[in-house]
């Protein structure tokens, strides 16, 4: 093979220079000590052979995109955990900035000052949102960070109980039920209110109990609406003394109450809204903050701290409360996290820097008004309910279809055929909602293309009358 | 000489100005305004609704531009040069990868499309999937994980479940001390107690403790080959059949597996579960802590206990597809799929190198670990530590404890003093078996020259630790910043994690008039 552009030292000549100077004779005297049994079948078979030039990468790797359907060709009303909000294309630029890409974890506090000032500056923004005190530099998801709240209130207060709302996004849940399995900790549903979605008061009465450690609460929650009273649920929650997590879309805090206001003590949420794009659902980013100090000595993940230099001459930003972490504390760590999703954060620090606090109360208003047009539209044609719950909602609302004698999934394929990606399907997570849709509004959408949809849907509920 | 750019750069916040916006956001139509009939207060519930704005700065777009790109220049990184943090496999993350990834056919997918619309990015990451395994020896692959120490959780489920499906009661994993500590702290999240096995004289797991350890309670041991030292575990087929025997698996963290691609495979060493750092070995950035991702791979015993959901290929209609129906499985460990981004650029990565570059990077990997061991054998103060007799893999741990001794200069004070010399330090004080540990990991990425040179530079500190020691004390000199305060980060009184903190402290000192 000759030399590789990314392995400069495989050229031949200072290959085999580097060899004699090492005092071998082979590259396979380097490998000598691994068991001949498995160096004989170290054979990959990949059917790629051979080093392949960028050009050929390029095309072909171009080819196989090409087979996706973007959302440049389709019209996406679809939220559901990860939604289609627009990046600016300041956001994509700094993350460009290879400084900042091809840097490692901070641990060179002093070489390494940019990066630990765009953390801080993100933790500090997402303090400003949700009203929590602390905030660490990230986690992997709003799922995982979910998870990791649960984990860390059974460290605060010993117990082994956690209630959810059965609105939940399912996959949250699936990952909750993944993350406590072999933690003792039980995790059970709380019912909620046909009428509106919100958490029934007396089947939280009736669950909760001094075994609780927490009671979990989404705002939205995934089916869209607005809980109205969330201080309710607190005060449940802290007169039997759990803890109160609450879960958020960390766009709507632009215009709703942050969750430190209705007695939140663990905030969670999916930062992905904030300027990360889609991308087909990953890299994600776990928004994760505590009410106080106290609490934030049994928070997972990492934290950066402002401090000066030696001499006080000079402000400066590094790593701390590192005791909390596994490269420390090991097994007794209080969570497992090494790499997060740190340029992630920096894409929210940036984008929530461009936007500044007018820009996000503009961009909400500008979705409620979206979500609430195609609603009302929606509702309009025989047999839609939209939204279904008798409540206030954000960017996302149930539509029921049960009326129209037309199946979702029918109406799904229809719209797909035209060139529209409809909403979700809800029936496989929420029984009772056997015929709904969860559709999504955001600040993407122009009237024209809700009118689309509108249209599309009208045709497709017409045409099957007729057949 | 090195000079680090060293902007005087205020916090994002201290540039707000009332009235400044950096971006300008979609407006509803007046039509569609009227339509609606009612204001955004009144489609909130009242007492919902947000009364105090929040504290974000307000600045313009040319200001968040300079700000951020100035932070970026006070960041050193892989594109600035050497950067041999051992086990983190610091190497060049390729431009093409970068390019591919923001292709506007994946930026914009929504992860719950209809499959006929993604079988693009489906058809890749079911390759990628097979070439995992292929690389690794093992059967079956999840790309869920969002990072390593995900993917070690996962397998610690696993293992759990394997050994539930068994019938069986296994709540022990065996962790050698010169381990990654991640491992430890996942198997304790998994809810295993952990059995520490300790390292013998030649650097390597202690056959006779691990034996004395293994019980009907022994669950699995969690092994890195080659381990933290850079050596490889020779006894690996030995240690396989004693924890097999035990009725136990063996989980392979896959954070050194740049020293072996196409040498010796995890599968072939009898290993059950297998992590990749596709962000160590498969070239895709680390991004200043993330995102990266850690697929795992698994023997075909274990394939049904993969998170659901695990992409197939359905050949009768040439269609990729996502399978939930495996009630075997452990369930879900996040929302969707996969660090789908960095997923790609290693699929780039693999696609661009191939089977016989892939073998070329752990060849010179390995070459360049042992070259730097030529240069800096003779050098005053520095001792390798464990069979200083034998060729290490892809990293090298080497102390720093004599030049303790005889000059009361670190191995951070040597680290701060690399970083003048503008390269990256080394991982320092890991693993916790070395004293003053500096580990080093050049990757395939650098020139010989560069080798040279990093031994030099530790050769001047080692000179300039016997003349005069307290000039490193103050280094770096040369970097945005000098040496922190990290007493007074840490302390609770003195702590400050926010802007908002960072003011309210202010206040408090201006009145106390401190």
């Amino acid at each position: 093979m000759e030399s590789h552009p990314w392995v400069p030292n495989s050229a031949q000549k200072i290959f085999c220079k580097m060899l004699s100077e090492v005092g071998v004779k082979d590259i396979e005297d380097l490998f000598d000590d691994i068991p001949g049994e498995v160096r004989g079948k170290a054979k990959m078979d990949l059917e790629i052979k051979r080093p392949v030039p960028e050009y050929i990468v390029w095309r072909k790797v171009k080819q196989i995109l090409k087979k996706n359907r973007s959302l440049l060709e389709l019209k996406c009303f679809r939220g559901a955990g990860c939604w289609p909000h627009y990046v600016p294309a300041v956001v994509r630029e700094i993350l460009r900035r290879s400084e900042f890409y091809t840097s490692y974890t901070p641990y060179q506090a002093e070489i390494s000052q940019g990066m630990l000032q765009a953390l801080f500056e993100y933790q500090s923004m997402i303090a400003d949102l949700t009203g929590m005190e602390v905030v660490n530099a990230s986690l992997y998801d709003g799922s995982t960070a979910l998870a990791e709240a649960i984990l860390m209130a059974k460290r605060v207060n010993g117990r082994s109980k956690v209630l959810v709302p059965r609105t939940m996004n399912p996959q949250y849940l699936e990952v909750v039920r993944t993350y406590t399995k072999y933690q003792n900790i039980k995790v059970v549903e709380v019912d909620y209110c046909r009428e509106t979605g919100y958490m029934d008061r007396d089947d939280l009465q009736n669950k909760i109990d001094k075994d609780t450690a927490a009671v979990c609460l989404e705002v939205p929650s995934f089916l869209g609406f607005i809980e109205e009273d969330p201080d309710e649920i607190a005060e449940i929650a802290h007169s039997k003394g759990a803890l109160f997590i609450v879960s958020v879309d960390p766009i709507s805090l632009g215009i709703l109450k942050p969750p430190a206001d209705y007695g939140a003590d663990i905030v969670v949420g999916e930062g992905q809204p904030l300027g990360l794009g889609l991308n087909y659902g990953g890299p994600l980013l776990g928004l994760f903050g505590v009410r106080d100090l106290k609490l934030a000595r049994k928070m997972p993940g990492r934290l950066i701290g402002m401090t000066t230099t030696l001499d006080e001459s000079q402000r400066g930003f590094c790593m701390v409360w590192q005791t909390r972490e596994q490269h420390i504390r090991r097994e007794r760590a209080t969570s497992n996290i090494c790499t997060n999703e740190a340029l992630c954060a920096v894409a929210v620090a940036v984008y929530l820097s461009l936007l500044g606090p007018k820009g996000l109360r503009k961009l909400c208003e500008t979705i409620l008004y979206n979500s609430h047009y195609l609603a009302k539209q929606l509702n309009s044609i025989e047999g839609v309910v939209a939204p279904l719950f008798k409540s206030a909602f954000f960017k996302e609302f149930v539509a029921d279809f049960s009326e129209t004698g037309v199946s979702v999934e029918h109406v799904n394929r229809e719209l797909l055929k035209r060139d529209i990606i409809g909403g979700l399907e809800l029936n496989r997570y929420f029984p009772e909602l056997n015929n709904a849709l969860l559709f999504c509004a955001t600040e993407i959408h122009m009237k024209e293309d809700l009118d689309y949809l509108v249209e599309a849907l009208k045709e497709i509920l017409l045409g099957e009358k007729h057949v | 000489m090195f000079r680090q750019a060293r902007w005087d750069e205020p916090l994002i916040y201290e540039l707000s100005k009332e009235g400044l916006i950096g971006h300008l956001v979609p407006e509803p139509s007046k039509e569609l305004v009227d339509s609606v009939g009612a204001r955004p207060e009144e489609m909130v519930p009242a007492a919902m609704l947000r009364k105090e704005t929040p504290l974000l700065p307000e600045v313009s777009e040319v200001d968040v531009v300079r700000h951020y790109t100035r932070l970026s220049q006070m960041n050193y990184g892989v594109d600035l040069g050497t950067y041999p943090l051992g086990s983190c496999t610091m190497k060049y993350n390729p431009k093409i990868c970068e390019e591919l990834a923001s292709d506007d056919n994946i930026v914009w997918l929504h992860p719950l499309q209809d499959e006929d619309t993604v079988q693009g990015i489906l058809e890749i990451l079911y390759k990628l999937e097979r070439w995992l395994c292929k690389i690794t020896g093992m059967y079956k692959a999840t790309l869920q994980p969002a990072a390593g120490a995900h993917g070690e959780l996962t397998g610690c489920l696993i293992i759990r479940a394997y050994h539930e499906y068994k019938g069986e009661k296994r709540d022990e994993m065996l962790v050698p001390d010169s381990a990654h500590g991640t491992n430890p702290a996942s198997a304790a999240m998994a809810g295993f107690k952990v059995i520490r096995v300790p390292t013998r004289d030649d650097g390597c797991v202690d056959i006779e403790a691990l034996k004395a350890a293994l019980s009907e309670k022994t669950a699995g041991i969690m092994l890195t080959n080659p381990n933290t030292l850079g050596l490889f575990e020779k006894d690996i087929l030995k240690i396989a059949k004693m924890i097999h025997e035990a009725g136990g698996l063996l989980y392979y963290d896959g954070a050194n597996l740049n020293a072996v691609l196409g040498k010796a495979r995890p599968g072939d060493m009898g290993f059950d579960i297998v992590h990749i750092n596709v962000h160590k070995t498969f070239g895709t950035p680390h991004g200043g802590g993330g995102p990266g991702a850690g697929p795992i791979c698994v023997t075909k015993e274990l394939e049904k206990f993969l998170p659901i959901p695990v992409i197939e290929y359905d050949p009768d209609n040439k269609k990729y597809y996502l399978d939930y129906n495996r009630p075997y499985s452990i369930g879900r460990v996040r929302a969707f799929y996969g660090n789908i981004i960095p997923l790609l650029k290693a699929f780039v990565y693999i696609m661009s190198l191939g089977e016989k570059g892939l073998e070329k990077v752990s060849e010179v990997a390995v070459l360049n670990t042992n070259y730097f061991l030529t240069k800096i054998k003779s050098v005053k103060g520095y001792t390798l530590p464990y069979a200083p007799e034998r060729h290490r893999k892809h990293e090298c741990v080497i102390s720093a404890k004599e030049l303790r001794k005889e000059t009361g200069v670190t191995a951070e004070d040597v680290a701060k003093a690399l970083l003048d010399e503008g390269v990256h330090a080394p991982t320092i004080y890991f693993p916790p078996i070395v004293e003053e540990a500096l580990m080093i990991e050049f990757t395939e990425s650098e020139r010989a020259e560069n080798i040279d040179r990093y031994a030099e530079a530790l050769r001047r500190i080692s000179e300039k630790a016997y003349k005069c020691p307290e000039e490193l004390k103050k280094a770096p000199l040369n970097t945005s910043i000098r040496r922190l305060d990290y007493v007074k980060a840490n302390l609770p009184k003195t702590v400050v994690l926010t802007y908002k903190m960072y003011i309210k402290k202010l206040r408090k000192s201006n009145s106390t008039g401190r």
